[in-house]
């Protein structure tokens, strides 16, 4: 579904990927690995458009995406959580779920239950201002947000940051069950090597801006990731 | 050792001012190349260039937008503007020097307020004071408060235009909407020969040079980092332990009383000092000649005053009704085309060539790549003893390291 | 009164925000030389409890009271920071326009007024002081970047960094792990400890695992009041604290969550 070759690129001066090459497949968890500063946030906005590559390609369903807007790549079900609860400050609960529900173009559409009952602490506070949640709950709304946009392929960012144990663990199953339908695939930067071991298909270990390690969780040697993630 | 620097940053580009205007328009004014008028009329650039200073402090480092600056601008015009008129006047009823409008206007004593304006260093004095106690008193009203951001920028044209109607009544016993004009004598010498006017402008070159200088000190040092800071993110530095409010009065005072220079300057060389040119409209001219200009650059606030009063002498007298939509154009064109105004064109052009995407943050050491080894050396303890002679050397480096921190921002 | 021996003492605190009530009659302290937890839900109230802290929110009732007897309700944030309190904040607010080294100047333990910004010295022994520091958070090879330029979990490392050249008697840290891979998370964790020797440590965590390994005690708080508070291990086991933050999945044996 999503295929990236060769993938270089900069900031300015400073290159920060090398050469990369990923696979996604529809229904694969793939998990980015990697200490901080290796490129993973980088990798996840090249794919969303908001970093130009200077060479390499990134085709999802076929089609090449470096030639494309932002806003054109969600359009064409790329969904995306940065790291940081980027939420709509001024808007509640309610219109920032909405935002969701127009970028997928059904605006007069409702906001599917499955969502509550993932985020239940979202239902209470529906006509609260985005800004007035805790960090927390912000987290929780902007994962929420994403997933109403129903993409095929979503882009998570250290999700799990800040978030209660108890809904991590519901965030880990709506995740098995979204694996189990099939349809999305979901490209997933994790620093709780737990929460990643049990969901991901396969894994990528980053270093220094380039791939250094992949393949399918049992297969890889506990101890090769550890010596990337190590200081 | 950072003082060192502050000093290099500020003397090296200061020096080459000193030499451009001190020597070198001088010169070809003495050669004939540039005549008296136009060297008068660059006098005038300068003196306003030092109001942009201010503005560029308060508002490209500090954060500070303000829309009143040329209130103390007012301040420091009508101070020396009051000077030159009673040096002027002819005798009032009871023997005292008293302008011309007050006898017309009834008045037969020189107001109170007017007396001290009598004597030079006085004048000079109030022409800075005035407008940094307003600035202080000001500053303790608002920002005291939290008041910031916009609300402060609305409150500061309020300002101005209060100011403004004020100065404009001739209760005010400031020459109503005329204002003080006819100036004649300075220390006995008149006012309009060309080597009043050329040791008039001297003053003014030297002072801004000076200003020039004093103000990149100010931004190379801590205070510019703290100033830059401020302007970034203010609540990080509140619970850093700075008192905001302090900082804050302090560069909005030290603003004013350039403006109030500016003023003192100005005026002399003009000839006349009206409430037209210390209300809103001034105000707001000033913001768009340090935008123009580049904010944060310092330079580029001079450029900006200097550029666009030159383009408005050179344009009104061809078309004076165009001035207006020219002005506004370039503020527009600023906001679109050109962010980091004339000074950051020559880095947006290089960037556009390389055709890569600006990053909002340069690493100014690219590409450096962490060895493990010297990272988990280091690392490893936190009781990290104060470095052996490897240390130094990484001392050195880090003290050595360029600081490029005022990038056209 | 203030509690013998604490650090800050926090006496029936209650905050409301548009009607809702954050914090409700809370009271809480922390030692001096301790590292206490402080965890909950989401929404339970646990930064708006470091925000009274420091000041940058005032509570409707009660009063905080710093070392013998400071009442910190009156003082403005930069005074309450001057007598010796460091925040780092949840989401990382580090001065993106300067750099690493200039971060870290502006938080260096030295006098915050006017005159000393302008004429006090930089030299030297500033550099002696700010290079271990980003030696000790593998931050020395990026001395001169501007922080914008910083990985998320490298800005949390700069903004911890500027808290302890603070040198401040009691630490207030919100997720400082947030971001940062198993090892670098116990370096963080050695770090705290480290710190906590001397000083006080409060903590706002999520992880679990960090928590068993630094903290002294916990003080668990949901919806606006304490639900419980003790040892890592008696926490873990509360019935209570599993129902609304740990979730029944939770492993609470080290072994089975190891990674």
């Amino acid at each position: 579904m999503l295929t990236i070759r060769n993938l270089n690129v900069s900031y300015g001066d400073s290159q920060v990927l090398w050469d990369v090459h990923l696979d996604v497949s529809p229904g694969q968890v793939v998990c980015l690995l990697g200490r901080n500063g290796v490129g993973k946030t980088t990798l996840l906005k090249s794919i969303m458009g908001l970093l130009t590559p200077r060479s390499g390609s990134i085709t999802f369903h076929g089609q090449e995406l470096t030639v494309l807007s932002p806003d054109e790549r969600a359009r064409r079900g790329i969904g995306y959580v940065p790291q940081g609860r980027d939420i709509f400050p001024d808007l509640t609960v309610h219109e920032n779920l909405r935002v969701g529900l127009v970028a997928r173009g059904v605006s007069n559409g409702t906001i599917p239950e499955e969502i509550f009952q993932r985020f239940p602490v979202l239902q209470t506070m529906l006509s609260r201002k985005g800004g007035l949640l805790s960090g927390g709950q912000q987290q929780q709304l902007a994962i929420a947000r994403a997933l109403v946009t129903q993409p095929t392929l979503l882009l998570l960012d250290e999700p799990t940051e800040g978030i209660q144990p108890s809904i991590i663990l519901d965030i880990e199953e709506s995740i098995q069950r979204l694996k189990q339908e099939g349809h999305m695939a979901i490209l997933l930067v994790e620093q709780y090597l737990d929460f990643a071991r049990r969901l991901a298909d396969h894994i990528y270990v980053m270093e220094q801006g380039t791939i250094v390690l992949e393949g399918k969780m049992p297969e890889l040697e506990e101890d090769a990731v550890k010596r990337y993630l190590a200081v | 050792m950072k003082h060192s620097l502050a000093w290099k940053n500020a003397l090296i580009p200061g020096s080459i001012l000193a030499v451009l205007l001190l020597i070198g328009l001088p010169l070809l004014n003495a050669l004939g190349v540039v005549s008296d008028y136009y060297l008068n009329l660059f006098g005038k650039y300068l003196a306003l260039a030092i109001l942009a200073l201010g503005m560029d402090l308060i508002w490209g480092y500090a954060g500070i937008l303000s829309l009143g600056q040329a209130i103390f601008f007012g301040c420091g015009a009508y101070a020396m503007g009051m000077y030159l008129m009673l040096q002027s006047s002819g005798q009032g009823v009871y023997g005292e020097r008293i302008p011309d409008f007050m006898v017309w206007n009834r008045v037969t004593t020189l107001p109170l307020f007017w007396k001290p304006f009598q004597y030079f260093p006085l004048a000079v004095l109030l022409a800075l004071a005035i407008p940094a106690v307003a600035a202080c008193i000001f500053g303790v009203l608002t920002f005291r408060r939290r008041v910031s951001g916009t609300y402060f920028a609305i409150l500061t044209q309020a300002m101005a235009f209060a100011t403004w109607l004020m100065c404009n009544r001739n209760e005010m016993n400031l020459g109503g909407t005329n204002g003080l004009t006819d100036f004649k004598s300075l220390f006995g010498v008149s006012l309009n020969t060309p080597s009043t006017l050329r040791v008039l402008y001297l003053v003014t070159a030297l002072c801004l040079v000076g200003s020039f200088i004093a103000c990149k000190w100010l931004v190379g040092s801590k205070m510019g980092l703290v100033l830059t800071a401020m302007r970034d993110q203010e609540q990080r530095l509140r619970f850093l332990g700075y008192p905001i409010a302090q900082y804050k009065i302090f560069i909005f005072a030290l603003a004013a009383a350039l403006a109030g220079l500016s003023g003192a300057l100005y005026a002399p060389q003009v000839g006349i000092i009206t409430p037209s040119q210390i209300g809103v409209l001034p105000s707001l001219e000033v913001v768009v000649w340090v935008a123009t200009g580049g904010r944060g650059t310092l330079i580029g606030a001079l450029l900006g005053a200097v550029g666009i009063n030159a383009a408005r002498s050179l344009l009104t007298a061809y078309y004076p009704e165009w001035w207006p939509i020219i002005l506004g154009g370039l503020f527009v064109g600023v906001v679109i085309l050109f962010p980091d105004g004339l000074v950051g064109i020559p880095n947006q052009l290089r960037q556009r060539l390389r055709r890569t995407r600006a990053p909002l943050f340069e690493r100014s050491v690219p590409g450096s790549v962490p060895s493990p080894a010297t990272a988990s050396a280091e690392g490893a303890q936190f009781n990290v003893p104060p470095f052996p002679a490897t240390a130094s050397a990484e001392g050195r480096q880090l003290n050595g390291g360029p600081s490029p921190s005022g990038r056209g921002l | 009164m203030a509690k013998q021996g604490s650090i800050v003492y926090l006496e029936d605190i209650t905050v409301s925000f548009d009607g809702f009530q954050v914090l409700r009659g809370v009271d809480f302290y922390v030692d001096h030389g301790e590292l206490r937890a402080l965890i909950g839900p989401n929404g339970a109230g646990k930064t708006t409890l470091l925000d009274v802290i420091c000041g940058k929110v005032r509570p409707a009732t009660g009063r905080v009271i710093f070392g013998d007897n400071t009442d910190l309700t009156s003082l403005e944030e930069h005074e309450i920071t001057m007598l010796g309190i460091g925040r780092k904040f949840q989401t990382p607010s580090v001065f993106k326009h300067l750099t690493l080294v200039e971060n870290l100047t502006l938080a260096l333990h030295q006098p915050r007024g006017i005159w000393s910004t302008l004429f006090g010295a930089v030299g030297t022994a500033q550099i002696d002081k700010i290079a271990p520091t980003l030696a000790t958070l593998g931050l020395l090879e990026k001395a001169h970047h501007k922080a914008g330029s910083l990985a998320h979990g490298e800005m949390q490392w700069l903004e911890i960094g500027m808290v302890i050249v603070q040198e401040p008697a009691l630490f207030l840290l919100d997720e400082p792990v947030a971001g940062m891979t198993k090892d670098e998370r116990e370096r963080t964790g050695q770090l705290l400890q480290h710190l906590a020797q001397n000083h006080a440590v409060l903590v706002v965590e999520h992880d679990m695992e960090f928590v068993r390994q630094t903290a002294h005690r916990v003080t668990v708080l949901h919806e606006g009041s304490i639900l419980c508070e003790g040892s890592v291990d008696m926490v873990q086991r509360d019935p209570r604290v599993v129902e609304v933050y740990l979730g029944r999945g939770h492993k609470v044996d080290a072994h089975d969550s190891q990674s």
